[in-house]
């Protein structure tokens, strides 16, 4: 059994016990804001509603995610790569941590003082302390030079083993990181070119419609940067759990491929109610959005007839009689199938978002919220918590125990139950025309806003549920670090199975799918932003609302 | 590349659910003129209340049931922050932002749109039931962001 060596332990535990204190924080105060919501606290004047909502937005959806899968996938590529990391990729790693947690307490600390309530879409012209933006840009450019390290160690991997397939974690976690690389290049030129000078005054204004633009050419990709680790996971680690094999490895580099091309060039449709852009072009990025299901479509096929072949060859009988083989009581297991099944209606969710004419409906709704708690917040999460089950022990040479494993299979469950209440409740009031990220408001007693209070109830049931859920996922990641007993956990790395056909070798060529990529994005936003930066609208000041 | 037969059958019926999404999206919006709010003309923010139609805000009548509804958006409200029209009026709301950015939503219609500073953004609307309609921004835009909002009276 292959183990990852102490030094790459240090580091992937590091960014993943980052992740999890971060999370627990954001946490905390996600539900001081559903609270605060809901109308059972108020705020003291030192905590606003609009504070404590960017906190929850930039701990969750940045440090939390990012930190975890810049963790998950150093320790992922040592394990593939003979159980250790490069002597370059653990210096560029540790670099890459240190200017990640720099840029994260300067976010912090400017959040929690108050000059930074922009939320973590930062829209100019709300204009935060410089501080804000140069720690955002701290904690993409340490996640940059993380990505390095994990190119070096693959690079190093080729060069050893000639005309050989590097092994499917390694080439996925590269994949998704030349995903992150190019798409990120959009917030970095927003925030160095655009909001830093302006945010120091050395500017005046800003074009917004531009910031806008360079901020979602990142803001979708984002989304699948999250994803494809837990995708990793359910093509590579959850064979090896159900004790079956990789359906295809041809299969899944295919669709890591298409996730790299075809990403960026969508992020129009976050801007479709928005003026400045020309719906033809908007059209193109929704044609495009549209077309990224069948990647998702394909790992639906792919994770079934995994379940399917393992089952069978167990001896399961019947056209489902391989679903009782699954092992439902194993947490790893459990977790990431809840994951699984949660991603339907959140990928239909996301049909609709991404749909042109749809999207007038429910635009900037807090469907959009309910949206992304069950992508991101929920098969995402719940994800990254089945893989703490085993990571962390693994990590830190402990086991994870059989209470232990009856308790992740209780965070699941109390997870999922939260999310339902809490996730179901904002779509349905989405539907009925509830905004998003608005503090508790009836708008003078209007009727319509009266009608929606029921459901903002349900939705601060589920909150507390879910505060629950994360607080029990904060102890087992505790318990797993520090307490639990010393011994051998194993990391799962599924074997591809002897049938799958050869995987053909363009598949592995960066030096083709990267240029495609760039081309696409191009093609995409080249002649609008070309056109904004042209013809610019007047600027716009800055101004602190808050 | 092999794909297993089962495979190609699920992604053809995928396939074909994903085209025909974008052919109806597509028909919808070059066929029948369905496209969301785009508007191209831009505004310097500093000078709104001096650029027309900005330094008249408020309803105009421009035909025979249809109107403009001239509403510029600002923290934390809108002016006029309410407006009459008859029931069975069509309604085009023009705005844009004196400040930074803010939604323009109308809960119970298709009317959503992002009013940004620089920009001058349109939706059309036809009110037939009479009754009260909220205007909402659905942008956070500061701290009184959920006090922001307006009123459409249809008579």
């Amino acid at each position: 059994m292959t183990r990852v060596d102490e030094r790459s332990s240090r580091l992937s535990l590091a960014y993943v016990l980052v992740a999890f204190a971060a999370f627990g924080l954001a946490a905390i105060f996600g539900a001081l804001q559903g609270m605060d919501r809901g109308g059972v606290i108020t705020m003291p004047s030192w905590l606003t509603y609009y504070q404590i909502l960017t906190a929850h937005g930039v701990l969750m959806a940045l440090v939390f995610t990012t930190f975890f899968i810049v963790g998950f996938l150093f320790s992922g590529i040592a394990r593939t790569n003979g159980g250790s990391l490069t002597p370059a990729a653990r210096r560029l790693g540790w670099t890459g941590f240190w200017m990640m947690l720099a840029g994260t307490l300067m976010g912090v600390v400017t959040i929690l003082t108050n000059q930074a309530s922009v939320l973590y879409t930062f829209y100019a012209p709300m204009k935060a302390s410089p501080w804000f933006y140069v720690g955002a840009a701290l904690l993409v450019v340490g996640s940059w030079v993380a990505g390095w390290g994990m190119f070096a160690c693959y690079r190093a991997w080729r060069r050893a083993h000639p005309g050989q397939h590097s092994p499917l974690f390694m080439f996925a976690a590269v994949a998704t990181m030349i995903l992150w690389q190019i798409c990120s290049v959009g917030v970095a030129a927003e925030v160095v070119l655009q909001l830093i000078p302006w945010a120091f005054g050395w500017v005046d204004t800003v074009n917004v419609v531009l910031s806008r633009t360079l901020f979602w050419l990142f803001g979708h990709p984002l989304v699948y940067f999250w994803l494809l680790p837990a995708y990793i996971t359910w093509y590579v680690v959850m064979p090896k759990i159900i004790g079956g094999k990789v359906f295809s490895d041809a299969i899944t580099r295919m669709v890591f491929v298409i996730f790299v091309v075809l990403s960026s060039p969508i992020g129009f449709h976050h801007q479709l109610m928005e003026p400045g852009i020309d719906e033809k072009w908007k059209f193109l990025h929704v044609a495009l959005t549209l077309s990224i299901a069948i990647p998702s479509m394909i790992t639906a096929f792919t994770m079934f007839a995994t379940f399917e072949t393992a089952g069978r060859a167990k001896g399961a009988k019947g056209l489902f009689g391989w679903f009782r083989h699954l092992p439902f009581r194993d947490a790893r297991f459990f977790s990431m199938f809840l994951a699984m099944v949660w991603f339907v209606p959140a990928g239909i969710g996301g049909i609709i978002n991404a749909s042109n004419q749809l999207n007038a409906v429910v635009h900037n709704t807090i469907w959009v919220t309910g949206h992304f708690h069950l992508t991101v917040g929920t098969t995402v999460a719940l994800t990254f918590f089945s893989v703490s089950y085993w990571l962390i022990p693994h990590l830190t040479g402990r086991k994870l125990t059989p209470v232990l494993n009856d308790l992740g299979k209780l965070q699941g469950f109390l997870w999922s139950i939260g999310m339902l209440f809490m996730s179901g409740s904002m779509h349905t009031l989405g539907l009925l025309g509830g905004p998003r990220r608005t503090a508790g408001t009836t708008y003078m007693n209007d009727p319509t806003a009266l009608s929606w209070l029921p459901w903002h109830k349900l939705t601060a049931i589920g909150g507390g549920i879910l505060l629950v859920a994360a607080m029990l996922q904060i102890a087992i990641v505790f318990y797993l670090t520090f307490k639990a007993p010393k011994g051998e956990e194993e990391y799962p790395i599924g074997e591809v199975a002897e049938e799958a056909e050869a995987t053909p070798a363009i598949l592995e060529r960066w030096r083709v799918w990267v240029p495609v990529a760039v081309v696409l994005i191009l093609v995409a936003y080249g002649y609008p932003i070309f056109e904004m930066i042209q013809n610019p609208p007047p600027g716009a000041p800055g101004i602190k609302t808050w | 590349m092999h794909i297993h037969r089962y495979e190609k059958i699920w992604l053809l019926v995928g396939g074909v659910i994903v085209v025909s999404f974008i052919v109806a999206l597509f028909v919808n919006a070059f066929a029948m003129g369905m496209h969301p709010p785009s508007h191209m003309q831009t505004i310097d923010p500093k000078q709104v209340d001096a650029t027309p139609p900005f330094d008249k805000p408020g309803v105009h009548k421009v035909g025979d049931n249809e109107y403009e509804a001239v509403m510029t958006a600002f923290v934390f409200g809108f002016n006029p922050p309410q407006i009459e029209v008859p029931a069975g009026s069509k309604v085009t709301f023009i705005s844009t932002s004196k400040d930074v950015v803010h939604g323009f939503e109308i809960p119970g219609t298709n009317v959503n749109m992002m009013v940004e500073p620089g920009h001058v953004n349109k939706v059309t609307q036809t009110f037939n039931k009479p009754g009260e309609y909220l205007i909402l921004c659905n942008e956070y835009c500061g701290a009184g962001h959920h006090m922001m909002m307006g009123k459409v009276i249809v008579k």
